[in-house]
């Protein structure tokens, strides 16, 4: 077996490298999941907005079901540079379950300066309440940190802030 | 018995590094939860031909009206993963400082000239095979406020995705021989040498063309399925 590459940092100027595949609006055919709009923010140990980092989303359908080989190319597929204040903002559909036992969620993958490795986690939905309490992934979490994973649903959409750490610090996954 | 699973992971730097003071207040503290790969997308992004700029493989000649300054350089490689098998039509992004060692970005006020012929960022798939290769110039060494006198060492970073989602790589490449490189907090923050290793392009003389450009390769191996020891649940 091959080691695999380890990875490096993006660092300061991964938006001249990385921001020409800008977010898109995830067209799943056919669409049927509900078109959503997920947004959050960014925050370090401080509390403070991280103004630099970028963030990626991968995702199946509303029928569950990941873009096959033959997709349009990106298809599934969300990447988005954060604001000055650390905010991002996607415009997607919800995801179906991807296995009868799996509650519907969407990949984050988080690059920034200062991380020496991309961060993964998941999102999923307050609405799926009784999905949630037995998918398997959040199974592995400590009960008292699954809330971190938990998008709350606001009269705007979706709200999944992203906290590197402290009392609120995000679950991440070794993938 | 049963056997401890591996993180393919485990050898690369740790997430707090403090040599690298902006890893501080963003690296998390709580160790990453392992998800064994049945409860993971077998997939990533499908990227094609397509969707790239024209001309995204060739860094020297991307702005009209002149050629990049700098020592020209081809990189080419082949992506893989653990068990050897080609990453065909893997998407690989690439951005590098230009030959003076400044990033065409506004954050970047290092006092060095821009070269109004280079923009920096590129794009290939590697083919069938799991081969890429793209023409640039080589890097030059900019300062940071790391630490005193600090600089990085000459460095293109790379993004890559393979065909699996955990074979999502954001690395850097760096150049043999750079004096640089034991200085690097980042690079040295890969404990061990020989993962360090692999991250250092090697020159090759096999495909430098005559009178045009160096070449070195950059062999890459992405995580993934076979990147997974077989015990990991």
């Amino acid at each position: 077996m091959r080691r695999p590459t380890p990875a490096q940092t993006a660092g300061p100027y991964y938006s001249l490298g990385l921001d020409w595949w800008q977010a898109h609006p995830i067209t799943h055919e056919p669409p049927a999941g509900a078109a959503i709009c997920v947004r959050g923010q960014v925050l370090d140990g401080d509390g403070a907005p991280v103004p630099d980092a970028l963030v990626e989303i991968w995702q199946a359908n509303g029928a569950g079901d990941y873009p096959t080989r033959s997709a349009a190319a990106g298809e599934g597929f969300g990447r988005v540079s954060v604001d000055a204040e650390g905010r991002y903002t996607f415009l997607t559909h919800k995801p179906g379950p991807t296995t009868p036992q799996a509650a519907p969620h969407i990949h984050f993958t988080l690059l920034a300066r200062g991380l020496m490795n991309p961060l993964v986690t998941r999102l999923y939905f307050a609405d799926e309440a009784a999905r949630n309490h037995r998918d398997p992934a959040l199974a592995r979490v400590p009960l008292a940190r699954r809330a971190t994973l938990i998008a709350a649903l606001t009269p705007t959409g979706y709200c999944f802030d992203i906290h590197l750490q402290g009392p609120l610090e995000t679950v991440f996954f070794d993938v | 018995m049963k056997r401890v699973a591996r993180p393919a992971t485990r050898g690369w730097a740790p997430n707090q590094l403090p040599a690298y003071p902006s890893s501080t207040k963003r690296a998390p503290q709580a160790a990453a939860i392992a998800l064994p790969p049945q409860l993971l997308p077998s997939q990533g992004p499908r990227w094609g031909p397509e969707q790239l700029r024209a001309g995204a493989g060739d860094l020297t000649t991307q702005v009209p009206g002149g050629t990049a300054q700098g020592q020209r350089i081809l990189v080419h490689g082949r992506v893989s993963d653990a068990a050897g098998r080609p990453e065909a039509h893997a998407l690989i992004e690439l951005w590098q400082a230009n030959a003076a060692g400044r990033y065409l970005h506004a954050a970047d006020q290092h006092a060095a000239p821009l070269d109004p012929y280079f923009i920096g960022a590129g794009q290939v798939l590697t083919d069938a095979q799991g081969c890429y290769e793209f023409l640039s110039i080589e890097p030059g060494a900019y300062p940071w406020g790391n630490h005193p006198n600090g600089w990085r060492p000459k460095h293109i970073h790379f993004s890559l995705f393979g065909a699996g989602f955990a074979a999502r790589l954001v690395t850097q490449l760096y150049f043999p021989g750079d004096p640089l490189l034991p200085l690097d907090p980042i690079f040295m923050g890969i404990p061990q040498a020989a993962a360090r290793a692999r991250l250092v392009a090697k020159f090759d003389l096999t495909r430098t063309q005559p009178a045009w450009a160096l070449a070195y390769r950059f062999d890459v191996v992405l995580r993934g399925c076979a990147a997974t020891p077989l015990d990991a649940h």
